[in-house]
């Protein structure tokens, strides 16, 4: 893949030799829970970096505080470990200050939503050039196990002893309202699934936010099982394909249509003839049916889940367009003079 | 008709009106008449906190004072010569600040039974005799004002919104000030609009005139230019010096200059200044919050960029992790804090020096940041300098405190030659700096330069040099996370020293004879006011020393020393002792701690009844 024709990616040096999985492995010992989900997206990552063939040293990680955001000590490339929610914020200043570097942001469903609720929709409307990886695993787990604003209602936990009262965020829904303009959703335990996202997001220019359900096995052992259980979750998953019609089930049996009154459902394929299901438009500049798309997975059950692109649109990147502003002020009125400037227009001499 | 003409010394003059009155620019363009004509100077705003309180109420009073004259002067002054009031509530909130025997011009249109009950007279001040120690000259300046535009093309409204240039032209004629400027300026600003600006221009003349022809005024002032050193000058507000010297920093370090802020008075103009000067390569980012300005300008900082903050004290609260994990990351990042009156959202147009401690200690762990404070308008301008090389020498956040009096309050400045400026280049590091036990090369972000004890600052995009930190503690040296305890104690102790060890110059002290026995110690915007008192304690025969710290963290190394020297040392501060309350501890010092937080300056004769009382009482203490 040759990343010279994609915006995003096109400031960015490229490597001159190749690179291989190993190259992006630190001498850091990795230290989540054995079994944690983490493991398989921290090898996804390291596994297709090297398909981008950037220069490793104008990539860089940034992360919050929180399991997930211990990512960045086991990327061989820049990196930082900021503070609690306040990654997305940091990630901005950086890309839109250096052009010439791919700019990841490594966060998880407390810090992410709940203390940095406020950066994560503002960088999501701004779309500056980052690409924000968000482990859902609906638990604070480096805290030892509270209830996180994903968790399902009822959930008991250290501290929610008689069950957690508030309703939980969807973390694609919350982006698309924020129109965010690439969101997608993947699962740890699908290795070619997430992978896809992740070079999907990457390609994005603009902010990228993909949640990635992620399994805690210490604190919220299968969470996501439904999803990943071979028995059921042909049944449960929705895939989606950009371009294709909506349809899922062990046998292909279901799909997703647009009803007579306007809504969005899942329908059965008897039904409704495979002819009348929706195709799905990743690239649709409204972002209501992908909205819609987000809504159908029952938050408990998690029936009906939607994996894949929702929304990928194009958007002049905050950066760009801040880079050529810059541009415009020096072209029409010439670089600046400092002398000039001090002096301004009214002064007097002794 | 030719008037007296009389000389005088220095003038302070106040103009008050309601918010929408514009006094706030007819202060300015007096100012910059004055300034361009010669004097020294020195003003100060005061405006309310809401943008447009209820027409002629007390809470809605904006007031700008400006103090001329024809030597060195230091402060806007304690006291007014002249008070404008262009209605009742102008008169009954500035009248305290005017000297008995001064002067006041009202404007009698204004004084109606309606306005004056609104602010609690009974009776109209101008006639029952309450202002018989003043020479109030009652003037109808909006009728004037509506009656010399009578043959224009404009609405009643649009006629007395005037009234404030026929003040303006009023008071030129009363001081003697030249025209020329103020006309060139209408026409800068009115341009496009050439009936308003004829307008303007008119009521400016008539104001003029109604001076000239008027038998209230049977003199006429003239303040001589003040001996100044030679060179270019301009006026210049302390916001607008700061954001000059960020830029100018930049050049210095020569690194690109990128605000991360988020819009709060009275800081918001430094943004708005940077975000004009892209062509400089600055960056401004309005960020979504203020953690999210500071945390911006901390990315910033990574790449390589002289990373700023702009806020003021609420602001500041909120930032105050990110400050930490700046001072943990060690990367350079500059600090504005715009101090106001505290606490909470307190007195937002106000200004106070309350931030002291919050700068010195207002991060969890040990968490020591330099810190620089300007002391007048235009020292802000050295001040970022300053602040930018401390940051970019030792990696470290660096505060500058200055205050809501200086962010608006301006002087006459001598610009200072570009080509002059310091130079700091920042080198960043692009080879390996480490040999491990196998003898293989590695890069260790926290291998500290022995003599500045920085460590080395590789940004991404540096090849081989690629590295990760965070705000977990650091292992010495190779920076990979460490939990062991002598480690930690090693590292606090590291950034400790290293911030005690930045190099920066002795305490001057003023001490003419060299036999005082009481030192004004000061900080910040106070080194106007403090500079007169004991400039007036001089005269009556006080013996009086004066010094100022404009580096608060590291204090300079003879500070101590010279607090022994006195046997009396007040420190002035426009708060409840913060940096007297520094000295006691570090140094077992007594001083005495003069404070007020009324949201105004100190004024010099307070001043200098403290030293007048500690000298008369303190003596056999
Ligand atoms: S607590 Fe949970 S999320 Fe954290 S490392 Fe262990 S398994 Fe992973």
């Amino acid at each position: 893949m040759s990343t010279d024709s994609i915006p995003a990616l096109s400031l960015v040096p490229k490597t001159e030799g190749k690179q291989s999985a190993k190259d992006f492995k630190t001498d850091q010992e990795v230290r989540w829970c054995p079994g944690c989900g983490d493991y398989a997206i921290l090898a996804a990552v390291q596994g297709f970096l090297p398909e981008l063939g950037l220069a490793r040293e104008n990539i860089v990680f940034i992360s919050g505080i929180g399991c997930s955001s211990r990512f960045p000590y086991y990327m061989n490339t820049y990196g930082m470990h900021s503070i609690h929610g306040r990654a997305p914020a940091v990630a901005s200043g950086l890309a839109m200050s250096r052009p010439d570097l791919s700019v990841w942001v490594i966060t998880g469903d407390g810090d992410a939503l709940s203390i940095g609720g406020n950066h994560l929709i503002h960088a999501l409307r701004r779309n500056v050039n980052i690409k924000i990886l968000l482990f859902n695993n609906r638990i604070y787990g480096l805290t030892k196990g509270q209830y996180s604003p994903t968790s399902e209602v009822g959930k008991i936990t250290k501290s929610t002893p008689m069950g957690s009262l508030d309703y939980p965020f969807n973390p694609v829904s919350v982006a698309l309202g924020a129109e965010a303009t690439f969101v997608a959703r993947t699962v740890d335990s699908d290795r070619k699934h997430l992978t896809e996202v992740l070079r999907a997001a990457a390609e994005h220019e603009g902010t990228a936010l993909v949640e990635i359900y992620q399994n805690c096995n210490i604190f919220n052992d299968g969470a996501w099982e439904p999803l990943k259980d071979s028995d059921v979750r042909d049944d449960v998953t929705i895939r989606l394909a950009h371009g294709q019609p909506i349809r899922f089930g062990a046998n292909g049996e279901k799909g997703v249509a647009r009803m007579p009154d306007g809504t969005v459902q899942v329908v059965t394929v008897e039904e409704v003839g495979a002819q009348n299901l929706l195709i799905h438009d990743a690239h649709a500049h409204d972002p209501g049916v992908a909205f819609a798309l987000s809504r159908l997975s029952d938050p408990v059950s998690l029936q009906d889940t939607p994996i894949g692109i929702f929304r990928d649109v194009p958007r002049a990147s905050y950066d760009r367009l801040l880079r050529e502003q810059l541009a415009e002020a020096r072209e029409t009125q010439g670089v600046g003079d400092l002398g000039a400037l001090l002096r301004g227009n009214d002064t007097w001499t002794v | 008709m030719s008037k007296e003409l009389v000389q005088l010394d220095q003038v302070i003059i106040r103009f008050a009106g309601d918010s929408g009155d514009g006094m706030q620019l007819t202060g300015d363009r007096f100012t910059s008449t004055t300034a361009a004509f010669g004097n020294d100077l020195s003003t100060l705003p005061d405006f309310p906190a809401e943008i447009r309180a209820p027409a002629g109420t007390l809470a809605g009073v904006s007031a700008f004072q400006l103090h001329f004259a024809d030597h060195d002067i230091m402060t806007p002054g304690d006291s007014a010569h002249v008070l404008v009031a262009m209605n009742p509530a102008a008169l009954k909130a500035n009248l305290k600040d005017v000297r008995r025997g001064g002067d006041i011009i009202a404007n009698t249109d204004e004084f109606t039974k309606r306005n004056l009950e609104k602010v609690g007279y009974h009776a109209s001040p101008l006639d029952d005799g309450s202002l018989d120690s003043y020479k109030v000259h009652p003037i109808a300046l909006t009728s004037l004002t509506v009656e010399a535009l009578k043959d224009f093309d404009l609405g009643k409204k649009e006629a007395e919104r005037a009234k404030n240039m026929f003040a303006l032209g009023l008071l030129s004629w009363l001081y003697h000030r030249p025209s020329d400027g103020t006309i060139e300026w209408l026409t800068g600003k009115f341009g496009k609009k050439p009936e308003i600006l004829r307008a303007n221009i008119a009521a400016f003349e008539a104001g003029w005139s109604y001076g000239e022809t008027t038998e209230e005024f049977s003199v006429q002032y003239e303040v001589r230019p003040a001996a100044q050193p030679p060179g270019t000058y301009r006026n210049i507000s302390g916001n607008l010096a700061l954001a000059y010297g960020l830029i100018a920093a930049g050049q210095c370090a020569q690194l690109p200059v990128y605000l991360g802020s988020y819009p709060i008075t009275p800081a918001s103009d430094i943004l708005h200044e940077l975000s004009k000067h892209k062509r400089f390569g600055v960056t401004t980012f309005q960020a979504e919050d203020e953690i999210a300005g500071v945390s911006a300008a901390i990315g910033a900082a990574y790449g390589g960029a002289l990373a700023v903050t702009t806020t003021s004290g609420p602001g500041l609260a909120l930032k105050s992790e990110a400050i930490g994990l700046a001072v943990s990351l060690e990367l350079p990042l500059i600090i504005v804090d715009v101090q106001r009156g505290g606490p909470s959202t307190g007195l937002p147009t106000k200004t106070e020096q309350s931030d002291l401690l919050q700068a010195m200690f207002g991060r969890n762990g040990e968490a020591p940041v330099p810190i620089v404070a300007p002391r007048s308008p235009s020292d802000c301008f050295d001040s970022a300098i300053e602040a930018a090389r401390i940051a970019t020498t030792y990696r470290t956040p660096v505060f500058i405190l200055s205050d809501g009096y200086l962010a608006n309050g301006s002087e006459p400045w001598l610009v200072p030659d570009a080509d002059e400026l310091p130079e700091f280049p920042v080198t960043f590091a692009t080879e390996l700096n480490h040999t491990d036990a196998d003898g293989k090369q590695e890069y260790w972000p926290y291998k500290r330069d022995p003599h500045t004890l920085a460590r080395p600052w590789a940004v991404p995009g540096t090849p081989g040099l690629e590295h990760r930190i965070g705000g977990l503690e650091k292992a010495d040296g190779s920076g990979h996370i460490a939990y062991d305890a002598a480690n930690h104690d090693l590292m606090v102790r590291s950034r400790a020293a290293k911030v005690a060890g930045i190099d920066i110059p002795l305490l001057d002290v003023d001490d003419p004879d060299a036999d005082a026995t009481l030192l004004m110690l000061g900080w910040g915007s106070t080194y106007g006011p403090i500079g007169v008192a004991c400039k007036h304690a001089r005269r009556a025969g006080l013996k009086v020393a004066q010094a100022h710290l404009r580096y608060l963290n590291p204090f300079p190394a003879n500070t101590g020393e010279v607090l022994k020297r006195y046997q009396h040392v007040i420190v002035p501060e426009m708060n409840l002792g913060q940096l007297a309350m520094l000295l006691r501890a570090k140094y077992l010092v007594d001083v005495i701690s003069f404070t007020q937080v009324r949201g105004m300056p100190f004024k010099s004769d307070e001043l200098l009844q403290a030293i007048e009382d500690v000298l008369a009482n303190g003596a056999d203490k």
